[in-house]
């Protein structure tokens, strides 16, 4: 076949039609104050890790509310669980504990 | 024999207004254009933050009404200076003649169907606020199969230059967050989302309210505006907004969508500010002398303002408005007349 150089772009609309996250209802019984998050950024900004690489916890919780698990591995990596985020967010989240327990809910130990 | 003093509009401002009023040993002489005294609030069946029922603030205020002379289904046909006094005609015939007016007029609902991208008055499951605080308060179920899927979309023709409605109209974020909460009771399985652009919860306990809307409810919040709604064969919604923090547009089907219709100005102020010359600003509310010193008094002698009449605001503001537009007015009639 000839490649004429175009292609079908797959549609980046989120579809979030079916609404069921279980893995992410899991979550919210283990840390329920991941519900709190009001992506102020505090976590991402404080981040040591977030300055180099990817690594976003605001980012990390809005992927995970949106059933998008798989784009959060790249980033959770980078974590080296020293807390500052904890520091800094204004909703008093736990949020070295919170990564811990995504990394136990979306079996991602394996990986790291 | 007391002084009369004319209040033009029955809603909360009006009548915690008169009451006041009265207590000072005036005459009120309350006019409302509808059958019933109470303005939004009579349709209105829980208020935020706490959710207690409308009713509990209005009943005692309605049954209060002792020394105060009120017109429903009554307007204002005239008004005109005469001397240092107005002279103010009524539809119903009666006329009066008094040193202050106070104008409570209030707020309309922003009609929501001017917002046609949206849909409401086109598809069925397009409802607004003010639909569902009806169906609260009448306690009719929806005629919809199933509900599963609801969402809220904030600042309806509220910071939108294009519908003619510039301001926030304040109290729609906090009302949205308190009927998502309530709606999720009713149906404790649908998911629940709050679109919203930025979410003001000023005041008291609002913030409260949303913290236990995202814990304990698990309403979910996505942080931009609506663009469009579409209809499928089967009635149900398309909706589509940017997810503004995740930078990507979405796409959710749905079974109910709420409209949080904002506060546009009264649509006869125009009317009422020709009668007795005053200025409304380029929003379409009263311009008071000051929006920080003197809220109350305008830019005439003897025409005074109470409640949304100058900006959208909330019920406790309103009420504590009233109550300063009456030391006002007492402090302005106790005042000797100039010769």
């Amino acid at each position: 076949m000839i490649d004429f150089g175009y292609g079908l772009t797959p549609s980046s609309t989120l579809k979030i039609e079916n609404v069921a996250n279980p893995a992410f209802e899991e979550l919210r019984q283990r840390e329920p104050d991941v519900a709190k998050c009001i992506a102020c950024g505090s976590c991402t900004a404080s981040c040591s890790a977030g300055v180099f690489t990817e690594m976003s916890l605001r980012r990390v919780i809005l992927s995970l509310q949106r059933g998008r698990e798989k784009e959060t591995l790249p980033m959770l990596q980078h974590c080296m669980l020293c807390g500052k985020c904890l520091l800094v967010c204004p909703r008093g989240i736990n949020t070295r504990h919170l990564i811990l327990s995504i990394g136990k809910v979306y079996k991602m130990e394996e990986d790291r | 024999m007391s002084q009369n003093v004319v209040v033009i509009g029955g809603g909360p401002a009006g009548i915690e207004a008169s009451r006041r009023l009265r207590d000072l040993g005036y005459t009120p002489i309350l006019i409302e254009k509808t059958p019933v005294l109470g303005g939004h609030l009579a349709r209105w069946d829980r208020l935020f933050p706490e959710g207690i029922e409308a009713r509990t603030v209005l009943d005692p205020m309605v049954a209060d009404l002792d020394g105060i002379k009120y017109f429903t289904e009554t307007e204002v046909s005239s008004i005109n200076r005469l001397k240092d006094t107005w002279v103010v005609k009524l539809s119903n015939g009666l006329s009066a003649q008094v040193r202050a007016i106070l104008l409570t007029t209030g707020f309309d609902l922003f009609k929501a169907e001017k917002k046609e991208e949206y849909g409401y008055g086109i598809y069925e499951r397009v409802i607004t606020n003010a639909d569902l605080e009806d169906w609260f308060k009448s306690g009719a179920a929806p005629q919809f199969d199933a509900v599963n899927v609801i969402g809220f979309v904030h600042c309806v023709g509220s910071r939108d230059e294009k519908a003619g409605n510039r301001q926030c109209s304040k109290v729609c974020c906090v009302t949205a967050v308190k009927q998502a909460c309530e709606i999720k009771e009713k149906f404790p399985d649908a998911t629940v989302y709050c679109f919203y652009m930025d979410l003001r919860m000023f005041g008291r306990k609002y913030e409260d309210l949303y913290l236990k809307a995202q814990k304990d409810y698990g309403i979910r919040f996505v942080r931009g505006r609506v663009s469009e709604v579409s209809e499928d064969n089967d009635g149900h919604l398309f909706v589509k907004a940017e997810d503004t923090l995740f930078g990507k547009p979405l796409k959710i089907k749905m079974d109910l969508l709420v409209l949080m219709a904002g506060m546009a100005p009264a649509a006869d102020n125009h009317q009422l500010a020709r009668m007795v010359n005053i200025q409304t600003g380029e929003d379409g509310f009263y311009l008071p002398q000051s929006i920080i010193g003197s809220p109350c008094t305008s830019s005439r002698e003897g025409i005074f303002f109470a409640g949304a009449a100058t900006g959208p605001k909330t019920l406790p503001e309103t009420l504590s408005e009233a109550a300063s537009a009456a030391l006002a007015i007492d402090r302005y009639l106790k005042t000797p007349q100039k010769k």
